[in-house]
């Protein structure tokens, strides 16, 4: 696929956005080192669909192949095998280049350590994405004054990261992965470092974002963390299981691994 | 990113470090002032030769004399040193009309006297066309008449700088002055010429008739009847110099006797030899130079590329989290080499401004001359915008192959 078919798609989301999961993959494995004695298989045959609006968490403890999952679905790597459709996109055949793109376009991420950049302020990084978008400086600062109001910090957008608590430096992040307007929001352990009511309040704004018809992908090894998703999915040994929810809101519509 | 943002975040992230940045561009600065003065030098001295070459011009002679060598080695009796004497010149003058003007000299060194001032020089005992073909011409009083030349006048005509040794202000023409012992009178002086192609002063020197100095100045030395130290011509045409040199050159032979396969008793130089053997003096200077000039660009370069490597792992979350939100290969590469460049260019900037300072010192307080101009100034800027490309490629390419997962894993 080439960089404008790329870029096109980006810009025309698919039309029946109602029937095409926006993140489907098939099958798909990840194997490092292939061939030689430090093979690891870190995925197995992992079939998962999430459709735009889902509210996802993907749990497992470490090893289980939880951050391999994370980084094919974020486009930061490819697979061994199977097939990984980023809305609509096969992954498979895209080089660096147009995976930073699909990035840029698709994806929206938020870490456990915030990962701002310290020197600028709350409003240059949550402008930063827009970027490499070649979005006209005058409206970067509109859309990212916008984004930080609608995560609550349209007074702080002059502040520095360390000028900010960490909720509210969480919050600054989750602006900038919404500043593209990306279909996916990927949170990994985004509650990681923050206190428990804190933490709450992420999970409600991940939540409110949903209602949005954000889709929002929550990695997290809490149990109650995910507990707030309405899927679960559950990585062991390389493999993908949905768990059985007791909040039945959305019906379960992938097929299970 | 479009380029002011590279340009901005460039400068945002050189600005976090600025101390760093600064001491980076050092070695820039250095090298490219080296570049300037080295480069305005070496023009300098470029022109001076094709001063000298216009000056004295290409349709000059000088033949001086060399000492025939024998079966064991090099005779260096006086009757071999002054193989060249006033017959010669005569010959030449009658004999080849291809030539303008034809002299004989002697040189050598006195003290010139005048009341309490006293200059060390050098005289020159002359004829006729000697101020011609040297391009001198007298600034103040008559110079010599016919009979200085044929009685041996005790005239003497003053070199600008041993006017103003001797008399400061004043032209000094009619005064007395004395040259070692003897008495002379001043019949004129020189009008200033400057500094020469060989960095000497020219002006530093007296100017007496050749018969005067043959009798007054150099009777110790037991000198040969009518015996010249050097012979010097121009032709009418520089088309004819390398005929009249044969010409003079047989005829030299033929007068001294010398016969064929027997190596000549003079030498016959022209201008363009001289210019070879100044231009390849000039040569290895701008050579040495360049090194030195090199040698810093490298240093400094290495010193971009040291700093931006530091700064790659230094800033590698960074770069992971910018590969995240979107940032390709090309991006990030885009980004790095653009604040080794701004390094570079920077230091080119201020080296350009310290190299034209120093350039204009050099000028101002050595005998070096100097040539500054635009050109001298792109060729700084070229280097500089290269030495930032050059260095900094290989630490920018490296941020641009990190892997996203591998950097934003880096605490």
């Amino acid at each position: 696929m080439s960089r404008n078919q790329v870029q096109n798609q980006a810009q025309n989301p698919s039309r029946d956005r109602a029937t095409v999961p926006v993140i489907e993959t098939r099958g798909l494995g990840k194997v490092y080192s292939p061939g030689s004695e430090a093979e690891v298989v870190a995925l197995k045959g992992v079939d998962l669909k999430i459709r735009r609006g889902d509210f996802v968490a993907i749990m497992g403890p470490s090893g289980s192949g939880k951050s391999t999952l994370m980084n094919l679905i974020g486009c930061l790597d490819t697979p061994s095998a199977g097939v990984y459709e980023c809305d609509g996109i096969d992954v498979a055949t895209l080089d660096a280049e147009e995976l930073a793109i699909l990035r840029r376009d698709k994806i929206g991420f938020v870490f456990q350590g915030f990962n701002l950049l310290p020197r600028m302020s709350a409003l240059d990084n949550v402008a930063m994405p827009l970027g490499y978008a070649q979005v006209p400086p005058a409206e970067r600062k509109r859309r990212a004054q916008e984004a930080l109001a609608s995560v609550g910090l349209g007074e702080r957008s002059s502040h520095r990261p360390s000028e900010l608590s960490g909720g509210q430096q969480q919050r600054v992040a989750i602006a900038r992965a919404l500043i593209n307007r990306p279909p996916i929001l990927l949170a990994d352990e985004p509650t990681g470092a923050l206190d428990s009511k804190t933490g709450e309040e992420i999970l409600a704004l991940f939540k409110r974002l949903r209602d949005d018809d954000h889709t929002v992908i929550l990695i997290t090894h809490d149990a109650e963390v995910a507990a707030h998703a309405d899927r679960i999915f559950v990585m062991r040994d390389g493999e993908l299981h949905e768990e059985a929810h007791p909040r039945v809101e959305h019906a379960p519509t992938g097929p299970q691994a | 990113m479009n380029f002011l943002d590279i340009l901005r975040t460039a400068i945002f992230a050189l600005r976090g470090n600025w101390m760093r940045s600064a001491l980076t561009s050092l070695g820039v600065i250095i090298g490219i002032a080296a570049v300037i003065v080295m480069v305005s030098v070496g023009q300098g001295t470029q022109a001076e030769i094709d001063k000298m070459v216009s000056g004295l011009g290409s349709q000059r002679l000088d033949i001086s004399p060399g000492a025939r060598r024998g079966g064991g080695g090099v005779r260096m009796s006086s009757g071999s040193f002054f193989t060249l004497d006033e017959g010669d010149v005569e010959a030449i003058r009658n004999e080849i009309p291809e030539v303008q003007y034809v002299a004989g000299a002697l040189r050598g060194s006195t003290q010139v006297v005048y009341a309490e001032n006293n200059a060390a020089t050098s005289w020159q005992g002359v004829q006729a066309d000697y101020f011609d073909i040297n391009g001198w011409t007298i600034e103040n009083g008559e110079g010599f008449d016919a009979q200085d030349y044929t009685s041996a006048g005790k005239s003497v005509i003053l070199g600008d700088s041993v006017r103003r040794t001797l008399f400061g202000d004043d032209s000094g023409v009619g005064q007395t002055v004395r040259l070692g012992r003897v008495p002379f009178v001043v019949a004129g002086t020189l009008k200033a010429k400057g500094q020469g192609g060989f960095g000497q002063d020219q002006d530093d020197v007296v100017m007496v008739p050749l018969q005067t100095a043959r009798r007054r100045l150099m009777g110790a030395m037991g000198l040969p009847a009518g015996a010249v130290m050097q012979i010097a011509l121009t032709v009418t045409s520089a088309k004819d110099l390398g005929y009249v040199q044969g010409e003079a050159e047989a005829l030299l032979r033929q007068r001294h006797k010398i016969a064929p396969g027997e190596e000549d008793d003079f030498n016959v130089r022209n201008i363009s030899e001289i210019v070879a053997t100044r231009t390849a003096t000039t040569n290895l200077m701008s050579k040495l130079l360049g090194a030195v000039a090199t040698i810093c660009l490298i240093i400094g370069g290495i010193g971009i590329m040291n700093i931006m490597l530091v700064s790659v792992t230094e800033r590698i979350r960074e770069i992971g989290l910018r590969m995240a939100v979107g940032a390709g290969p090309a991006d990030v590469r885009r980004q790095f080499l653009a604040e080794a460049m701004l390094i570079s260019l920077v230091g080119g900037v201020i080296g350009i401004l310290i190299g034209v300072v120093g350039a204009l010192l050099v000028g101002r307080f050595s005998d070096l001359p100097i040539v500054l101009n635009g050109q001298v100034v792109a060729l700084a800027a070229a280097f500089s915008i290269c030495t930032g490309l050059f260095f900094g490629y290989y630490p920018a390419r490296k941020a641009s192959q990190l892997d996203p997962i591998e950097a934003l894993r880096q605490q």
